[in-house]
């Protein structure tokens, strides 16, 4: 068993057993609290630039299946585990998690007690950690941990390059991909949707150029101030069309109205989150990742109502606008992994198209 | 939604007593919801025949009634006490049964009571099979080909249309009971024949066969605002075909992708939803290993004993969640109650594995039919926590107590490869060791896997855990591997085997080089949130989370698995002592594996460690914790027998010590000491050889009671009459009890059985009541119907006995809690049977009656507080003016092949408790409560054996007078006959062509059977088909005619009786 290290910022440094492949990268380390889901969570783009460390201990049990990626190119720095599983079992099973991370060059760790840096991490905010080998010189490690800053360039690194379809015969949706999950474009292929995903830097005047009856921002990784120009072309389409934010698009969308998005000390990353509809007045549960939140007191003046809040502290998890036609959420409604409790949004948004339509 | 402001009074109902399938989860569920309740508020009023339980002590409810869980006297109550609503989803199928019953009988109407929680239509759309199926057809839910029959041939003509196998399940009963696969039209007739008989409502589902799909549980709640939770998915090691209660079961699903998950999880809310459950519910899905097609298989829609594992395995509290929801509120306004920084209304992430164990009772029922199906069989389970699956398998079962620290079982070992594949197919209860030992053959996982379906994945870790075992072999006194082999949670004793050393020498190689468990939090929330609760397991990791308070701590041992003889009884006394301990400003820790428990629930200790009961796993927190000492009198005798290993490593037991201990158990000093103390015994010595165990038995004379040493429960004790008998017994009974221990050959005297149950401070002795049994000596005490105050014992019988109980607390210097069994014979001669230096079954019933709380009292004296400092002087407390009884239950029906005869050792499961005014009504009490049924008028089988027939005869005679019709087999008849009494004589077993007796029992035409065996003990197949008969077909079979005259008793009290008046003069 070859041995690797686990070395955070503050220089602690824990040594594990080494599994996917050897190209290290520094990344922000986050805790995941989902027990399933493990290739929907390496292969969703919004962990780039993240090593994701799973609280739950065994992973890798049902191995890798060619239907539940989310992306072509998972992008996750670094996959910290207690166990990975050599033998796994599934119908669908068609590589070991070990083999995949090798074939998609991310390196993993096992045999670490994450709850302890979960603990860690709960305590003093997420921090920036590399995967290194077995005699790397941790101090030197730690130095560029503190020394050098997070990459910002995660939704260029993973937003298409160029526009594409998916064509059907219903409402013309434009997705602008933050670096979008498979199961978000499958939930606009399944009400009929005429897809048209496209860059994040399209400007507002070429995608108003393909007449979209809605625009949709999806989820990707990093924060809106990465990608200014994206925020300004949600500014333009204010009030034009309807559109729908997810995850970073929620940001997008905050941002565009004025609102300020903050750094979230650990932020959300797991698979049930209750947060509670502010209009039934019920608790429902989300599937969610994201690092960043809407801060409540810049609201004011923005024509932004919450629609949705965390259960447990409070978080924005959900805006609409008072006049525009806008819904946006910080969790990701498609699930994928976690709980689908609301998927209805995407039947919400279509009835807004209708709607809007119908005028 | 704020709590219902409109209703003051609550009527709680219990389970009763402990059966296979209902046992003591629901006393920790009813023991949350009586405290949730309470804590809203809200007025209590509990109903629960079983008195063994926390939930029937009077502190936990305001009014607490120990009467029959039947309409009748739920009625009474009701009239009584006028509550304003009823609760009957957390007392298991007996509750929600009682609810149901009382809901129809009007009187719920009548006063005005409502029913909390899920309403009844709902639970009828989930229990009635033909409502469920079509609500899951509306709902689009698939349910497997199924057809809902009232006769048998509706049965076998659904299976030569859809083919075998098929599924019987009889409707509305517990733990399935009288269910089965019937894999052709004969075994199908008979399967359903019984299950007709026994469901309530005579109705069978029969059932396309789902074996070998996956087995999934969900546990979910949800609340009157439509907030529905998943708590906790589980999975079952064994798949569909296997009682889950009977499986090896693991929390979270290991398995499964996320879609697959997400496909269960939208089913088991879609369906909670419909149903409009309020509250718990747990649903029970099949799932193709090789598709994502799945099928419900059942819905329990109320907490169940997979809710209290739901609730131990992530610490969510269902039940006491559960009653908080009952009463109006909603979840996302309850704070989860381990971290208290969230909320409720939270489906719990766990960071760690946890697998559950069944306990089975084959090692008292050696002729027992051991395999596994669709009827629950196990009498109790175990929980690991792990951080790996691997970790939580092997501390689960060096937790079972089954003389096995690891994936190995001697017997199922010796066993050749023909054998074991053989035994594999049979799948029993010990499938898990013939796998780990096909794999040791290096048999292929494949061809495993082929016999029974048990995903790959689990049986490619028990394969890792087999290799690792050569590992170990080859490596002794390597660190890196000793280090690897606690990680994957090889045991101490197991690694000592390998490497031939003692288990202290590697526990002690550990220490020194740091390779030592730290602690983790079980905290709902993966260490996302801070939490606030001790709820703590063991692994080998790196940081450790319990720290060691500077507190005065002392650790209390729990009793682990649920067995026969050793019951909820101990978890009552446990929970006593850590309260007492507390109220005198001690931290109290408890060490238990058990989850079903009250002790196992975080609320009641300062800490909980959730870890086996081994010396290993128990010197771990000892070292951490560095108590004042550990108390082990009232975890029975799992943890009495840790009590020398502690002391052998230092630590101080508190309350009677190991010395005294020893003296009541080791059977040459025991003798010694009642000899000086001038207490008689019944003439006996000890044997290690057939030989001598010969001489012994000729000295003494036949009839002998034969049995090791140091057992539980009268394990492997029985009555022998010759050499032969003597001979077979040491052949057969004593390959089971470990070497060191010796047999015991003692005279057995005929006469009646008293118990005590009495605490001694070290210096005086205070005994809370004397009880005599109704079962003459012979049956075990714990099969006994017992009765307090002795109704036949006289003032001269019972000054004797408080006089021995006093010589023998101070001569064995007891501090405690200690228990004597005493035999009387013909000329009220007192003999000391046995002294338990412990707690014992009877405490929870004595405390309840006589009103002296005996754990209590005793905690204060193992504290040092003396009892006349507490108030008690010396001597017997005052008799109480009601008579109590308790009666034993048994769950023979779900044990085929199960011997009903009572004898030495013990077969109940659980017990009633009866009061009244007078032993008839208290007896009538205990005995309906116990589900016996009494009806006034009806027919009673006899068949006794010739030295019993003087006695059936007046004991038919008595019957007859009260105009009871008499069956008999031809002996019993024409003896009867011969004394003027009517008898139909009915053919023996196999014996002409007219009805036969056991046709009798199977068409119902009798209401009791009362058999004997003969005295010779040959092994009389009649006798024993005639009791398996009366069990199968729910008819109740005396083996003591004591038994049979009590029932006479309480039919006399009730009845007329016609007697000429020739008879008078006679």
């Amino acid at each position: 068993m070859k041995k690797r290290l686990l070395i955070l910022e503050d220089g602690s440094v824990y040594e594990g057993v080494a599994f996917g492949a050897d190209q290290f990268r520094m990344g922000e380390l986050i805790f995941q609290t989902g027990m399933s889901g493990y290739q929907e969570i390496i292969s969703d783009l919004s962990y780039y630039g993240k090593i994701v460390m799973m609280t739950y201990p065994a992973m890798g049990n049902c191995g890798i299946n060619r239907d539940d990626f989310e992306s072509i190119s998972p992008n996750v720095f670094g996959f910290v585990v207690k166990e990975y599983c050599e033998t796994p079992s599934n119908f669908r099973c068609d590589m070991t998690l070990d083999e995949f991370m090798k074939l998609k060059n991310i390196p993993g760790i096992a045999d670490i007690d994450t709850r302890e840096i979960t603990r860690k991490i709960r305590d003093h905010g997420t921090l920036k950690a590399i995967l290194a080998d077995e005699d790397a010189n941790v101090n030197e490690i730690v130095e560029m941990l503190r020394n050098r800053e997070l990459p910002h360039d995660g939704v260029q690194q993973v937003s298409t390059h160029k526009p594409f379809p998916i064509p059907s015969r219903g409402h013309k949706v434009v997705m602008i991909d933050n670096g979008t999950k498979f199961s978000t474009i499958r939930e606009f292929n399944v009400r009929g949707c005429d897809l048209v995903v496209v860059p994040y830097n399209m400007s507002a005047e070429d995608i108003m150029a393909i007449h979209p009856d809605a625009v949709v921002f999806t989820s990707g990784p990093g924060a809106p101030s990465d990608i200014w120009e994206t925020v300004e072309t949600c500014k333009t389409l204010l009030g034009k069309l309807p559109l729908l934010g997810i995850g970073l698009g929620h940001e997008i969308i905050a941002t565009a109205c004025g609102a300020k998005v903050v750094k979230m000390k650990v932020g959300h990353h797991g698979n049930s989150i209750p947060v509670r509809n502010l209009k039934k007045n019920k608790v429902e549960f989300t599937s969610q990742n994201h690092g960043f939140a809407v801060d409540p007191d810049s609201l004011k003046g923005t024509g932004l109502k919450v629609t949705y809040k965390a259960l447990n502290d409070e978080t924005i998890e959900g805006l609409e606008h008072e006049t525009y036609p806008i819904i946006s959420v910080a969790f990701q409604p498609e699930a994928a992994p976690g709980a689908d409790d609301c998927k209805y949004i995407f039947d919400d948004f279509c009835k807004m198209i209708d709607e809007r339509s119908a005028k | 939604m704020p709590k219902r402001t409109d209703i003051k009074k609550i009527m709680v109902i219990g389970s009763g007593p402990i059966v296979i399938g209902q046992a003591a989860e629901f006393d920790y569920a009813g023991t949350q919801a009586c405290t949730a309740l309470r804590e809203e508020g809200y007025e209590v009023v509990l109903i629960n025949s079983n008195p063994a339980t926390i939930m029937t002590d009077a502190v936990v409810a305001d009014r607490v009634y120990i009467e029959p869980l039947t309409l009748e006297f739920a009625s009474r109550i009701i009239y009584k006490e006028r509550p304003d609503a009823i609760l009957g989803s957390l007392g298991g199928q007996t509750g929600l049964n009682l609810v149901v019953e009382l809901a129809k009988s009007g009187i719920l109407e009548e006063y005005g009571v409502e029913v909390l929680g899920t309403a009844l239509e709902a639970i009828e759309k989930a229990e009635d099979r033909d409502m469920f199926r079509e609500l899951m057809y509306e709902l689009g839910e698939p349910v497997p080909e199924s057809v809902i029959v009232h006769t048998t041939d509706e049965a076998v003509a659904f299976a030569s249309q859809n083919g075998y196998p098929v599924v019987v399940r009889p409707a509305f009963t517990l733990g399935g009971t009288g269910g089965g696969f019937a894999n052709d039209e004969e075994e199908l007739r008979v399967i359903c024949d019984n299950g007709l008989k026994i469901s309530p409502a005579h109705q069978c589902l029969i059932e396309q066969s789902i074996a070998g799909y996956k087995e999934i549980e969900y546990e979910v709640m949800r609340d009157n605002a439509d907030n529905a939770i998943v708590v906790c998915n589980m999975e079952n090691v064994d798949p569909v075909g296997i009682h889950t209660g009977d499986s090896i079961v693991v929390a979270p699903t290991q398995t499964l992708t996320d879609r697959e998950c997400g496909i269960m999880r939208a089913s088991a809310l879609k369906i909670i939803r419909a149903l409009k459950i309020c509250g718990g519910c747990n649903v029970q899905l099949a799932l193709d290993p090789n598709s994502f097609k799945y099928y419900v298989i059942e819905v329990n829609p109320r907490v169940s004993r997979s809710s209290a594992l739901a609730s131990k395995a992530t610490g969510y509290p269902i039940a006491k969640i559960a009653a908080k929801v009952a009463v109006g509120l909603t979840l996302d306004e309850i704070m989860n109650p381990v971290t208290k920084t969230s909320y409720a209304c939270v489906e719990p992430c766990i960071d760690y594995v946890v697998a559950k164990f069944p306990r089975f009772a084959f090692d008292k029922f050696p002729k027992g039919d051991r395999t596994l199906g669709t009827q629950m069989k196990a009498t109790g389970e175990i929980m690991s926590i792990g951080r790996t699956f691997d970790e939580a398998v092997l501390k689960g079962i060096r937790s079972l107590e089954m003389k096995t620290d690891h994936l190995e079982q001697k017997d199922v070992n010796a066993l050749n490869e023909e054998q074991l594949w053989d035994k594999l197919g049979k799948c029993d209860d010990e499938r898990i060791y013939v796998i780990t030992a096909l794999l040791r053959k290096g048999a292929d996982i494949e061809d495993i896997f082929n016999v029974t379906k048990m995903d790959r994945y689990f049986l490619n870790r028990f394969k890792q855990i087999v290799d690792f075992e050569t590992e170990i072999k080859n490596n002794k006194n390597n660190l890196e591997v000793l280090k690897q082999a606690k990680k994957m949670g090889f045991a101490d004793s197991y690694i000592a085997r390998a490497w031939d050393l003692t288990e202290t020498e590697v526990y002690d190689l550990r220490k020194e080089n740091g390779i030592i468990p730290v602690f983790k939090n079980v905290d709902t929330c993966a260490g996302e949130f801070v939490s606030h609760t001790p709820y703590l397991y063991s692994t080998y990791e790196h940081e450790n989370e319990s720290i060691s308070s500077n507190n005065k701590k002392i650790i209390v041992l729990g009793s682990g698995p649920i067995r026969i003889g050793q019951g909820v009884e101990f978890d009552y006394a446990t929970v006593h002592c850590v309260k007492t301990l507390r109220e005198c400003g001690y931290e109290a820790i408890v060490i238990n594996n058990n989850p079903e428990t009250v002790s196992t629930d975080y609320s009641i200790s300062d800490k909980l460690y959730f870890e086996p009961l081994t010396i290993e796993d128990v010197m771990h927190i000892i070292d951490l914790e560095q108590p004042l000492g550990v108390i082990v009198q009232f975890g029975g005798q799992t943890a009495i027998n840790l009590a020398d290993k502690l002391v052998a490593r230092g630590v101080k037991i508190l309350g009677t010590s190991l010395e005294n201990i020893d003296r009541a158990e080791d059977r040459h000093e025991f003798e010694e000491m009642l000899h000086k103390l001038e207490i008689p015994q019944p003439q006996g010595q000890t044997a290690v050889t057939v030989e001598e165990a010969l001489v012994i038995a000729n000295k003494i004379g036949y009839p002998v009671l034969v049995r090791p040493s140091y057992v539980l429960g009268g394990r492997a004790m029985e009555i022998v009459h010759n050499d032969d008998d003597l001979k077979v017994y040491m052949a057969t009974a004593v390959k089971e009890i470990s070497h060191d221990a010796p047999i015991l050959v003692d005279k057995y005297i005929v006469g009646k059985e008293m118990e005590i149950d009495a605490i001694c401070d070290g210096e005086h002795v205070y005994i809370p009541g004397i009880m005599e049994h109704i079962e003459r000596a012979g049956v075990h005490s714990g099969d006994s119907i017992s009765v307090y105050p002795a109704p036949t014992a006289s003032q001269t019988v019972k000054d004797t006995i408080t006089d021995y109980a006093i010589r023998i607390g101070k001569g064995f210097h007891f501090v405690g809690l200690f228990n004597i069994q005493f035999i009387v014979d013909k000329d009220e001669k007192v003999y000391v049977l046995e002294v338990n230096p412990r707690s014992s079954r009877t405490v929870p019933f004595l405390s309840k009656i006589t009103g002296v709380p005996m754990s209590y009292v005793a905690t204060r004296c193992v504290l040092g507080e003396s009892l006349e400092e507490q108030g008690y002087s010396e001597g017997v407390h005052p008799e109480i003016d009601r008579v109590f009884v308790k009666a034993p239950v048994f769950s023979f029906a779900k044990l085929r092949s199960v011997d009903t005869t009572l004898g030495p050792e013990m077969k109940s499961t659980g017990e009633a408790l009866g009061g009244d005014d007078t032993l008839e009504k208290a007896l009538y009490k205990a005995l309906i409560a116990s589900g016996v049924r009494i009806p006034l008028h009806g027919n009673v089988l006899i068949t006794v054996s010739d030295s019993d027939k003087q006695e059936g005869l007046k004991i038919a005679k008595r019957f007859s007078n009260i105009g009871y019709g008499i069956y008999a087999t031809k002996g019993t008849a024409k003896f009867l006959q011969e004394n003027g009494i009517y008898v139909r004589c009915v053919n023996k077993v196999n014996e002409g062509n007219g009805e036969s007796v056991v046709d009798v029992i199977r068409k119902g035409r009798v209401n009791y059977v009362i058999n004997t065996m003969s005295i010779s003990k040959e092994v009389s197949q009649d006798g024993f088909e005639i009791r398996r008969a009366a069990v199968e077909n729910n008819i109740s079979c005396f083996t003591s005619l004591d038994t049979a005259n009590a029932i006479l008793r309480v039919l006399e009290a009730q009845s007329f009786t016609t007697i000429s008046m020739n008879e008078l003069e006679d």
